[in-house]
């Protein structure tokens, strides 16, 4: 714990991401310009699904239909819970919507699970590996907005790009011009198509960094209050296991939902 | 919180999970997945069919059996009927046999006892001879039949 100025001083230093920039882009020393790079949101979250899904290509690799191995049978419960959810909501034919969908899910459970192990516990590992006591470090990847917005704003491309492939170029643009109020009113009628599709990524991404983010704060909350924080940490992490599914699962279904209206006619 | 090029390397780092997923981890499971469900059924559908195999073979068997059944009973019956005829005819010609033999027996026993009878009455003449020989030879003596024999004279 560098408890350098206090109580306010600690939450700062666990709420700051662990940034790397050129010097050009740096402001009074210190990386602001948009060409700096969040390195602990970057190898975290690489790692976790380098690890996690590396692990899950390998026991595809090796499924049989037969009797499966208990790897293969958990990675198969997963992998049909999401996509029974797909089938449920998205009636199109699609080869990327399935495989999306169970990356979103595992991806974002993994991530956001790095919030149950106690909030110094690495990154005080880490400092003392390092031998640096000042640096910074965010285990909860998913606390990063840079992250949420990278999923949500490359779902929101992969939705507008299905849209145009199955609808075709002339129907799409109909609808964007022409729906809901008839293709007198198209100005307005974009307008609204901005606003809604603007409004999908924000929230879609805001969401999970706002849960995650205030889920992060109370463990911090927690964690300063000394030896009280024991009978006070475990009924949160309880309660965080299932945030963290809900999270995750709220993503994915968002996602298959969006990919469903883009694929879709109105 | 800020944005900045974490942004580009987060959406790197998304699409290639999302290719690692869609190339190495769905296909290979949805097969894998989609090959048990298809084999799963294929073997309910090989119960479903063996069952109602075991059933009409069941029923099969229960009729061949009942056929058999019957057909043996008419069998053992016939089977009867013909050893009661059997024993019938054979009463009929043993009776016939026997009524043969007898009359066989019968006719030769006549035949005997004409013989016998014919053997007596030959030896009934030869006999009376005989018998009429001794008794002459003892009877005839001069002195007693004088008499006669003088009266044989007087007839001459």
């Amino acid at each position: 714990m560098s408890a350098e100025g206090g109580t306010t001083g600690y939450i700062q230093h666990h709420l700051t991401n662990l940034v790397v920039c050129s010097d050009s882009a740096k402001v009074d020393g210190v990386c602001t310009g948009f060409w700096s790079f969040h390195l602990d949101t970057l190898l975290v979250s690489g790692i976790l699904g380098l690890v996690v899904f590396g692990l899950m290509a390998m026991l595809a690799s090796k499924a049989t239909s037969g009797v499966p191995s208990s790897g293969q049978n958990f990675v198969e419960m997963v992998v049909g819970l999401v996509d029974q959810q797909v089938r449920d909501t998205f009636h199109g034919k699609s080869a990327l919507v399935t495989p999306l969908a169970i990356t979103i899910f595992v991806w974002v459970f993994v991530m956001n699970a790095m919030d149950l192990i106690p909030v110094d516990f690495l990154p005080s590992a880490l400092q003392a590996a390092t031998g640096n006591h000042e640096m910074p470090f965010k285990f909860v990847p998913t606390t990063d907005p840079n992250l949420t917005f990278a999923m949500s704003i490359t779902v929101f491309v992969i939705s507008i790009v299905m849209g145009l492939k199955v609808k075709g170029v002339g129907h799409f643009m109909h609808e964007v011009f022409a729906v809901p109020f008839g293709i007198k009113l198209a100005p307005i009628n974009l307008l609204f198509r901005i606003v809604e599709e603007i409004a999908r990524p924000i929230s879609l991404s805001l969401r999970l960094f706002g849960n995650m983010y205030a889920g992060e704060m109370v463990f911090i909350l927690i964690a300063l209050l000394g030896i009280y924080q024991l009978p006070l940490a475990l009924p949160w992490e309880l309660f965080h296991i299932l945030i963290i599914t809900l999270q995750a699962f709220v993503f994915m279904m968002l996602t298959i939902v969006y990919m469903s209206m883009a694929a879709e006619s109105h | 919180m800020n944005i900045n090029a974490t942004l580009i390397g987060q959406a790197i780092w998304f699409g290639l999970f999302i290719w690692i997923t869609m190339k190495y981890v769905w296909p290979p499971l949805q097969k894998a997945m989609a090959d048990r469900q298809a084999q799963i059924a294929d073997g309910l559908a090989a119960a479903e069919r063996g069952k109602n195999e075991q059933e009409l073979a069941a029923k099969r068997s229960a009729d061949a059996l009942r056929e058999a059944k019957e057909k043996s009973s008419d069998l053992i019956a016939q089977a009867e009927k013909r050893a009661q005829q059997i024993v019938e005819e054979a009463k009929g010609v043993a009776k016939v046999e026997a009524d043969k033999v007898v009359a066989g027996a019968k006719a030769e026993i006549d035949q005997e006892v004409e013989r016998a009878k014919q053997a007596l009455r030959e030896r009934v003449a030869e006999l009376a001879v005989a018998g009429a020989e001794k008794i002459l030879r003892k009877e005839i003596n001069a002195s007693a039949h004088a008499d006669m024999l003088v009266a044989l004279k007087q007839d001459l």
